[in-house]
C-alpha cells in the first residue's frame, strides 16, 4: 500500500460517521440509479420488443411523386436557378410487390419480407356486429417479421396455414365478439358475406391491434377485398432494428416509396420512456448530489482538523501532489465501496422487483415488473457518482496542498 | 532531488547569509530577521536563544526550507535552496532535515511504529522489513522498544516527544531542526529527550540546531547563538 494511500484510510476511518454518511449517500445514489434505470429501460425495451414484434421494423407504403421543378432564370450561362418545391405526393398501395420484394432482397440488413394486404370490413358474429381491419398475409413469411407465433395464445397456426377459411382474431376483438376457437362468423365487405373460421387467437398486448386486427391467407384477403393484385404495404424485419431510420431513408433513396421506421411509428411513446428515463434518472441523481456534498463536508472537516498532520507531512518531504492524493484517496475509497455495494444494491432490488406482479394491458402486455439488467446502467450510476463526489472532492484537497506548513505550525495559517 | 545549484564549497552541512523575513500585511508588517548568518557543521550542537519574538522560530523555519526568505541564501549540504522550487525545497526536507516540534505533532491514527516509519516511506530508499527494522531500533534507542505498537494516544507527552525524535532522525537527515523539543514537558522528560536527541546526532554526526528559552538545555549544547530584534548579538 502506498504511504498517500495508507494515511488516507487512516484519516477516513478515524472520521467514522461523517464517512458513513457520504457513504450511504453514495450507496443510496448508486443502487435507485440502477433500480431506476432498470425499470424505466425495461419498460421501454419491452414496449419496443412488443413493436417490433408486432409491426416490423419498417413499413414500405405509398409511392413517392416527384414533384420539385427547377427553372433557369438567369438567361444562359449565368448560373441561377430558381428551385420550386411543391411537396411530396403519394400514390397509396403498392401495385408490384413481387417487384419490390425482389428489390429488397438485395438489402443485407433486411431479415424478413411480408407482403400485406389491408382493408377494412365488417365482423358479423351471432353476438354483435364491429369494424374491423383485415390483414391478407402470407403466414410462413409474416411470420418472420412478427413474433406473430409467440402471441397465439388459443388455437394452432397450422391450422389457419391449411385452410383457406381459417382466420387469426385478436384476444379483444374475439372476446368483444364472443369467439372461441373453431367458432364460425362472417366478414362483410365490399356488398359480400363470407363465412370463416377462427383457426388461433393472438394476443399482442397491443389494445389497438389485438382490438382490430383480423388476419387471413392472402388469396382469401385478396377475394374479399377484391384486390386480385398489388398491396397495402410490405412489411420487414431487420438483423439491427435500431438501424432502422438509416435503411428507411436508403430504401426511400432507392425504391421510391416512403418507408417509415418503427421509431417514427412509436415516436410519442419513445419520447414518453425517455423523459421518464431522464426524470427519473435526475431526481435519484440528488442521492448522489448529496453524497458529493457529504464528502466534501466530511474532507473539508478532515482538512481543518488536520492542518498540523498536513504541516508535519510538508515536514518530512510530502508534497503538495501527495497530500492532494491523500484526500483524493479518501473520496476514492469511499466511491469504490459505496459504487460496489450501491450495484450489489441495485441488483438485488431489481430482482425483487422484477418479481413484484404489475398487470398491464394496452400498450403492452405484463403481469409483472419488467427490467432491463443492463451493464450500462450501473456503468452510468457510477459515474455519475465518480464525477459528483470527484468534482465535491477537489476543493478541499487542492485547499489541504496550499497549506503553508511553517504558516500552521507558527499558527498563522489561514 | 534538489536541483544541483552548488555555490558553496565549504564543509559546512547548513550555512546561510543575509536572511530577511517580513511577517504580516500593511501597517502590521514586521521585520521579523534583519540580515542572519549562520552556519553548523555536522556532530555540532547549537542552541539560539532569545526573547519571545526575537525571530528564533522564524529563523529556524526558514532553515529548514518550511518558509522562504525575502531576502538572503540558504544552502543545504553545499547546495542553495534559497529561491528553490516548492518541489526541491520538499525533496531536500525530505532527504536532509529532520524536524522536533514543542508540540510532537504525532498522527494519533497511527501507531508510534508507523509514524517513525512515516518519512522513511515518503523517501522509499528503504525496503519495507528495512525500514520496520529501522523504526524498531529508533523506538529501541529512545527507550520505547515496547510501546512500538501503541498509537499516540496511548503514550504519555514525554513519550510522544521521544516518538517525534525518533521520527526526526528516520531518514539519517544531516540537520536536525528542533523548535523548543523540551517547551511541553516537565523537567526530567526534557533532560531525557534532549540527552536523546543529542547522543543520537553525535552518533550519527548530525548537526542540531535547536530553539530553547531553557538555559539549562542551551548551556549543554556546544554553541549558543543568542538572538535580539532579528539578529544574532
Amino acid at each position: 500500500m502506498s504511504p498517500n494511500l495508507h494515511i488516507a484510510f487512516r484519516f477516513l476511518t478515524a472520521k467514522k460517521r461523517a464517512m458513513l454518511m457520504s457513504l450511504s449517500c453514495i450507496i443510496l445514489g448508486v443502487g435507485l440509479f440502477v433500480v431506476t434505470q432498470a425499470t424505466t429501460s425495461g419498460f421501454e425495451e419491452f414496449f419496443i420488443r412488443t413493436i417490433l414484434g408486432a409491426d416490423g421494423a419498417i413499413l414500405i407504403q405509398d409511392k413517392l411523386q416527384a414533384t420539385q421543378r427547377s427553372m433557369a432564370a438567369g438567361g444562359y450561362g449565368s448560373g441561377f436557378a430558381i428551385d420550386l418545391k411543391e411537396g411530396v405526393k403519394y400514390i397509396e398501395g403498392i401495385d408490384d410487390p413481387e417487384g419490390l420484394r425482389h428489390l429488397l432482397g438485395d438489402f443485407g440488413n433486411v431479415s424478413g419480407i411480408s407482403v400485406v394486404l389491408k382493408g377494412q370490413v365488417d365482423i358479423v358474429s351471432s353476438f354483435k356486429t364491429e369494424t374491423v381491419r383485415v390483414y391478407g398475409i402470407t403466414l410462413d413469411e409474416h411470420l418472420k417479421v412478427t413474433n406473430l407465433a409467440d402471441q397465439i395464445v388459443d388455437g394452432k397456426l397450422d391450422d389457419f396455414r391449411n385452410s383457406l377459411s381459417g382466420a387469426l382474431l385478436g384476444r379483444e376483438m374475439a372476446n368483444r365478439m364472443q369467439l372461441n376457437v373453431g367458432d364460425s362468423f362472417q366478414l362483410q365487405a365490399v356488398g359480400q358475406l363470407r363465412r370463416y373460421k377462427v383457426s388461433a387467437i393472438y394476443e399482442t398486448g397491443i389494445g389497438e391491434i389485438d382490438r382490430t386486427r383480423l388476419y387471413l391467407n392472402m388469396p382469401e384477403a385478396r377475394s374479399l377485398l377484391k384486390k386480385p393484385t398489388g398491396a397495402s404495404f410490405i412489411q420487414l424485419q431487420l438483423t439491427n432494428p435500431e438501424a432502422a431510420p438509416v435503411v428507411a431513408t436508403h430504401l426511400e433513396d432507392v425504391l421510391k416509396y416512403r418507408a417509415e421506421p418503427w421509431q417514427d411509428h412509436q415516436k410519442s411513446w419513445l419520447a414518453v420512456f425517455r423523459a421518464l428515463s431522464i426524470c427519473s434518472g435526475i431526481t435519484v441523481s440528488v442521492f448522489t448530489l448529496i453524497a458529493g456534498l457529504a464528502m466534501f463536508n466530511t474532507l473539508a472537516m478532515i482538512v481543518l482538523e488536520k492542518t498540523k498532520e498536513i504541516a508535519i507531512l510538508r515536514s518530512m518531504g510530502y508534497t503538495r501532489e501527495d497530500i492532494t492524493r491523500i484526500f483524493l484517496w479518501q473520496a476514492v475509497i469511499v466511491l469504490v465501496i459505496g459504487c460496489i455495494i450501491g450495484a450489489a444494491l441495485g441488483a438485488g432490488v431489481t430482482e425483487l422487483v422484477s418479481r413484484m406482479p404489475l398487470p398491464i394491458n394496452g400498450i403492452f402486455k405484463t403481469e409483472y415488473f419488467i427490467v432491463s439488467r443492463n451493464p450500462w446502467h450501473y456503468a452510468e450510476a457510477m459515474a455519475t457518482a465518480v464525477v459528483m463526489v470527484m468534482v465535491a472532492s477537489l476543493l478541499p484537497s487542492r485547499r489541504a496542498a496550499r497549506l503553508e506548513p511553517g504558516d500552521i505550525i507558527r499558527g498563522t495559517a489561514q | 532531488m534538489t536541483t544541483p545549484m552548488a555555490e558553496s564549497t565549504d564543509h559546512h552541512v547548513l550555512r546561510c547569509e543575509g536572511l530577511h523575513r517580513y511577517l504580516g500585511q500593511e501597517e502590521g508588517r514586521v521585520h521579523v530577521l534583519r540580515g542572519v548568518s549562520f552556519s553548523a557543521e555536522r556532530g555540532q550542537v547549537y542552541a539560539i536563544v532569545g526573547p519571545s519574538g526575537c525571530g528564533k522560530s522564524t529563523l529556524l523555519y526558514l532553515l529548514g526550507l518550511l518558509d522562504q526568505p525575502d531576502e538572503g541564501k540558504i544552502w543545504i549540504n553545499q547546495q542553495r535552496m534559497s529561491n528553490s522550487s516548492d518541489a526541491d525545497r520538499t525533496a531536500a526536507r525530505g532527504e536532509h532535515i529532520g524536524f522536533v516540534f514543542q508540540f510532537h505533532f504525532l498522527m494519533q491514527e497511527f501507531t508510534a511504529l508507523e509514524n517513525v516509519m512515516m518519512p522513511m516511506r515518503k523517501l522509499g530508499k528503504l525496503p519495507p522489513a528495512a525500514m520496520v527494522a529501522r523504526a524498531h531500533d529508533l523506538l529501541k534507542s529512545v527507550g520505547l522498544g515496547e510501546k512500538t505498537h501503541r498509537l499516540g494516544t496511548q503514550l504519555s507527552g514525554g513519550e510522544q516527544q521521544r516518538v517525534a525524535v525518533a521520527r526526526a532522525l528516520a531518514n539519517q537527515p544531516a540537520i536536525i531542526l528542533a523548535d523548543e523539543p523540551t517547551g511541553n514537558l516537565d523537567v526530567k522528560n526534557s533532560t531525557l529527550v534532549f540527552d536523546l536527541l543529542t547522543r543520537l546526532a553525535k552518533e550519527n554526526g548530525q548537526a542540531v540546531i535547536l530553539v530553547t528559552h531553557n538555559p539549562e538545555i542551551a548551556n549543554r549544547c556546544d554553541s549558543v547563538r543568542p538572538m535580539r530584534d532579528g539578529l544574532f548579538v
